[in-house]
């Protein structure tokens, strides 16, 4: 006797095996995009590449420029702007004055809104709309404003607090606040891919506090989220300018600037340079810190 | 087969846990209304109920991972009520999948020994041996996203027994299974449960699971216990309304009592304790204590034959258009089909009546 299509499919769901379907011959084929709209899609492909490559591929032509061949009217091929980069005390030190930077206000980031983000979503999860406000409230609020408000304190720590209070580094409290609307979204995406809640009473209920669960049981599962919430806030603050400049900071974007007024092949080459660093970082994160989407993908591709 | 302990003082088995006059409010929501209960060593309590019934309230509580706001929680005769829920060394297996994902089975289920500082190897031995008892040993390296929904509830409990908690918490944790593979993990949970002798809360909303697992099952409703006691008695002898509704299938038929009986379909029947006693009531009868009896010109219709394996129910239309379920053998159905006519009566087994 001959079993209905909706039997076996019974059957096969309550031994918890896995559907397999086999597709019909032929059901690609239907499906198959015309020919007009993959050129459509190629053509658009190549349009917003050409958008998004074509300054890149200027800044390069632009930095590599050498000495002009009235011959062939061309200009020949050099690398000395990159060179120079590393020959320029001013524009070294404030590479090195903005990774300082870029480290503290990953570090004060980090310590600020992981255990704070964690601790709300697990014990005060009414707070997690007033946490997400105040977070992305410097969207709100344009750096100028930031500056007006925030001059007189660092004005006060230059007078009382002596070399630190003078330092560029202590553009990191505010960088921290800046980087704020970012980083919350990235971890936030993180947070809410696992059950933050359930595992932290699991972790707890085995023995853990608190620390020992964000750090060993929390942590470790939003990986993906904190190293983007790091790149980003070392993208936003290697590419800071206005308040490092209205408070006077040699970062790297104000000697950028400066340079780009006595030596515009530097200044173009630098900023290449950043750009590339950034897309490499990215690169690192999105190749060795995969997210919880790829792990459900791989987790419906091993079915046990 | 169930064990029944009506109260662990009674039996002299002593007490592992009390809950004594627990209150929770959530705002303005009494989650928990003066909460008593007591299980004995060993003990198996399934706290049954529906969703908001302040089930898992107490299940938390006891973990450490809910605060009571009035009332005291005793373990082994400790006030544990203001104890942290890292310091109570309580196992708890939840109903979402609580696995850590960064970690595999092993790791996982040695994660509590790493706390307790059980130096390596042993960690590793321990965790593989309790990974054994609940028959994964060969899935030791897998990590959660390798592992099914089953499995995974299968690590969780491992994880759980291998601290040798005081007492073992189970938060619906077969919810999310489908239906075969919950009643395999139900009767795989009872034989460790046993086994290792832990003394273990159970909380569900549903009652086959609660009533087969349960030394005793509580039933739960608005905050408060309803009613305590073994499964048997529990299904045969409600003490209240909520109860007799609530557990089991259960007909409302109209009949008439004096006070200690009732008539039912021409049946006097024993009232329980605590059923309305007086005039016209709502008789609440079990589908198997319907009988029916195939008749020409009986005065009652079948209306459906459901043919469940082994057993068999009929649904019945009265003359005066209740209508009223039967379960009996299949070998019993014989000659029972739509539009027949039968005769319909109650076995006379004590029965809980409620006001019309």
């Amino acid at each position: 006797m001959s079993q209905a299509p909706g039997f076996e499919y019974a059957a096969a769901a309550q031994d918890g095996g896995a559907l397999i379907s086999k597709r019909p011959k032929g059901a690609g084929k239907g499906r198959r995009t015309p020919l007009s709209q993959r050129a459509a899609r190629i053509v658009v492909l190549v349009l917003v590449l050409g958008y998004l490559i074509l300054p890149l591929f200027a800044m390069l032509e632009f930095s590599t420029r050498g000495d002009f061949d009235r011959t062939t009217k061309t200009f020949g091929r050099t690398l000395d702007s990159f060179a120079a980069i590393f020959s320029n005390d001013d524009l070294m030190t404030s590479i090195i004055t903005s990774l300082e930077i870029a480290v503290l206000t990953v570090f004060g980031m980090l310590v600020l809104l992981v255990p704070t983000m964690v601790w709300t979503v697990v014990r005060v999860p009414r707070m997690r709309r007033v946490v997400e406000f105040l977070c992305l409230l410097p969207l709100a609020i344009p750096a100028i404003v930031i500056v007006v408000g925030i001059a007189p304190i660092y004005r006060w720590m230059g007078q009382n607090l002596g070399g630190f209070g003078a330092s560029a580094l202590t553009l990191a409290f505010i960088d921290v606040i800046l980087v704020l609307p970012y980083s919350y979204r990235a971890i936030d995406s993180s947070l809410r891919s696992i059950d933050t809640a359930t595992l932290s009473d699991a972790a707890r209920s085995l023995g853990a506090g608190w620390p020992r669960t964000i750090f060993s049981v929390i942590v470790p599962n939003i990986r993906g989220g904190i190293l983007s919430a790091s790149v980003l806030a070392i993208a936003l603050v290697l590419g800071e300018y206005t308040i490092s400049s209205l408070l006077s900071f040699n970062t790297v974007q104000v000697v950028i600037y400066l340079l780009g007024k006595r030596n515009p092949y530097v200044s173009v080459a630098v900023s290449l340079a950043a750009l590339v660093f950034a897309f490499v970082l990215l690169f690192v994160i999105s190749r060795f810190a995969p997210g919880a989407d790829s792990r459900a993908q791989r987790a419906e591709e091993e079915p046990a | 087969m169930s064990v029944a302990s009506p109260s662990p003082a009674a039996t002299g088995h002593g007490v592992a846990v009390a809950f004594e006059d627990m209150h929770r409010w959530y705002g303005s929501v009494h989650a928990l209304r003066g909460l008593s209960l007591e299980i004995a060593p060993g003990e198996l309590i399934a706290l049954l109920g529906p969703s908001g019934c302040g089930k898992t309230t107490a299940l938390r509580a006891l973990g450490g991972l809910d605060e009571v706001d009035q009332g005291r929680i005793l373990v082994g005769g400790k006030d544990m009520t203001r104890v942290p829920a890292n310091k109570r060394n309580m196992g708890i297996v939840f109903q979402a999948y609580s696995l850590f994902p960064n970690m595999t089975a092993r790791d996982n289920v040695a994660y509590g020994l790493r706390l307790r500082g059980v130096d390596g190897a042993k960690r590793k031995k321990k965790a593989e041996e309790t990974l054994e008892l609940v028959g994964l040993g060969a899935q030791a390296s897998r990590y959660p996203h390798q592992m099914s929904g089953g499995q995974q509830q299968r690590v969780a409990l491992a994880r759980a027994l291998a601290i040798e908690p005081s007492v073992l918490l189970l938060d619906e944790p077969l919810s999310a299974l489908d239906a075969k593979v919950r009643r395999q993990l139900r009767e795989e949970i009872r034989r460790i449960q046993i086994m290792v002798g832990i003394t273990t809360l159970f909380v569900t909303h549903d009652q086959e699971e609660a009533l087969a697992m349960g030394d005793r099952v509580g039933v739960m409703s608005a905050g408060r216990l309803e009613q305590i006691a073994a499964p048997a008695e529990l299904y045969d002898r409600p003490a209240t309304k909520f109860v007799a509704e609530f557990v089991g299938l259960t007909n409302r038929i109209p009949g008439r009592t004096d006070g200690s009986d009732v008539e039912v379909l021409g049946t006097r029947v024993p009232l329980l304790p605590g059923a309305t006693d007086r005039g016209a009531v709502q008789v609440l009868v079990r589908p198997e204590n319907v009988r029916l009896a195939a008749a020409d010109g009986g005065t009652g219709r079948v209306l459906a034959v459901s043919f469940l394996g082994s057993l068999c129910r009929a649904q019945v239309a009265l003359p005066d258009e209740t209508i009223v379920v039967a379960q009996m053998s299949a070998t019993e159905s014989a000659g029972l089909y739509p539009g027949a006519t039968v005769n319909v009566s109650v076995v006379p087994a004590p029965v809980f009546a409620v006001a019309e």
